[in-house]
């Protein structure tokens, strides 16, 4: 039977009535109508999906709809401010971090997760960061080299406040 | 696909009396990270599914030098793998966390489901083993304790009751000059499911005295994931030579008799166990010597080895 969520999209309180069975992915896409993220395989193992969930990028199709309730999510959608990308977007772009783009939603909020964590960008923390995410277009070292570019910017950006 | 009832408990005492109410048709989701995926395959279709995440004081974790380290049920295994004293006193149960799935799955997937879902592969597992973890398990009777080794009855199967919860998993302190550490062999590396999964232990008398204590767990090889007893045999009282480290491996790699699935073949099975009963053994050894590696050291390994 379904039964009415309530959950903060991107910063905007939201209902939907949804299923028991539903996956917070298959509520974004088909009952929120954000299909910014992706369903690849469906079962955890690609990070098409990623989204953050209080915070935290989580595999959106693992995530049952109705535990996510009164929860934050932030999708792909929430991050650019109007037409000014986000950093870590603005980074993908110039360091070619991208190709078909079906992964990119899923790096990029990986990233943004990775980087609000604190960890110390290094190669090893980056990659250990994004092996949730398969990517079969770039060979990963523009993804890398995106993050790095991203996290300086993050640093100095936050130097400047 | 069976469709099920959705119910959320706030309280262990719910919890119970739900488990009590629907029995074996009620299924407990933490993470949901195994759940969704077996109940959409048809494996898992249970008509009442109980929802624990927002259970009150099964969330935290704790670490004192006198009783350990106390892990609640609902903590993920990111949080394992981010605890400094997990880092610091129990390394090879902060690389199996590191190992464990990608951050996305680490941020929802819990300790106890780990357990609890009794996979032979579960990556937390070998190395709560070689701690020596026990299990508080929470009853319409109250508590009870089980050793974590007397845990587990089959792939899947625990002794967990119809009607009761694991609460607490507790991990008794390690002695000083203990060393350990865990290591995952799987075919892609990061995300995949381990094909062998080895945690070792070796505690010394004194920092170049002979091994006091020695423990050797395996994962992916057995119906359960098991001690490797005859192989610790072969350290404890010993000061340990690379040539008797390279004896429990081979006693650890022809005490298992792995089967052979899409993982790989029981031969190549056998093979990994004695070489990561090896490397774990080595690791564990030094750390015993000369204290334990830095994070970014554990971190460097790990991605090593899944990279």
């Amino acid at each position: 039977m379904k039964k009415q969520l309530q959950i903060t999209v991107n910063g905007e309180p939201r209902q939907a009535l949804v299923e028991p069975y539903y996956s917070l992915l298959d509520t974004l896409r088909d009952e929120l109508h954000l299909t910014g993220t992706k369903k690849g395989c469906d079962e955890g193992d690609c990070g098409a999906c990623t989204v953050l969930l209080n915070g935290k990028p989580v595999c959106s199709c693992l995530v049952l709809a109705h535990s996510a309730h009164d929860a934050e999510v932030t999708t792909i959608e929430g991050l650019a401010n109007g037409l000014e990308l986000h950093p870590v977007q603005q980074a993908f772009v110039e360091r070619g971090g991208l190709q078909c783009g079906f992964c990119t939603p899923g790096l990029i909020l990986s990233t943004v997760g990775f980087l609000e964590s604190g960890e110390e960008p290094t190669e090893e923390n980056i990659k250990h960061a994004l092996g949730g995410n398969l990517c079969r277009c770039t060979g990963y070292t523009k993804v890398i080299e995106a993050v790095v570019a991203a996290s300086r910017w993050n640093r100095d950006s936050q130097g400047t406040e | 696909m069976k469709r099920f009832e959705y119910l959320e408990a706030r309280t262990v005492r719910q919890v119970i009396s739900m488990l009590q109410r629907y029995g074996e048709n009620a299924r407990i989701v933490a993470g949901s990270t195994d759940f969704l995926v077996r109940w959409r395959a048809g494996v898992w279709n249970p008509g009442h599914v109980i929802n624990i995440q927002r259970v009150a004081g099964l969330g935290r974790i704790t670490y004192s030098s006198r009783n350990g380290l106390r892990i609640g049920v609902l903590v993920t295994v990111q949080a394992l793998e981010q605890h400094p004293m997990v880092r610091r006193r129990y390394p090879a149960l902060a690389a199996a966390a590191a190992s464990f799935a990608g951050v996305q799955v680490r941020n929802l997937a819990t300790v106890g489901g780990n357990i609890c879902n009794a996979s032979p592969s579960g990556d937390t597992i070998p190395a709560l083993l070689v701690f020596g973890a026990e299990c508080r398990i929470a009853g319409p009777d109250g508590d009870r304790w089980v050793a974590l080794d007397q845990f587990f009855t089959g792939p899947g199967q625990t002794v967990l009751r119809n009607d009761e919860l694991l609460a607490e998993v507790r991990v008794p302190p390690p002695p000083s000059n203990t060393g350990s550490h865990y290591i995952k062999h799987s075919p892609r590396g990061a995300m995949d499911i381990a094909t062998v999964g080895v945690a070792s232990l070796v505690s010394l008398d004194g920092r170049r005295g002979p091994c006091s204590e020695a423990r050797i767990a395996l994962g992916a090889v057995a119906p359960t994931p098991v001690r490797a007893y005859s192989a610790e045999d072969i350290l404890r009282g010993h000061d340990l030579s690379q040539e008797l480290i390279q004896a429990a491996a081979d006693s650890a790699r022809d005490g298992v008799q792995p089967i052979s699935d899409i993982r790989g073949s029981a031969e190549h099975r056998k093979e990994i166990v004695g070489v990561l009963t090896r490397r774990t053994l080595e690791q564990a050894l030094n750390s015993a010597a000369s204290g334990p590696l830095t994070f970014e050291d554990q971190r460097r390994l790990t991605v090593q080895a899944a990279f």
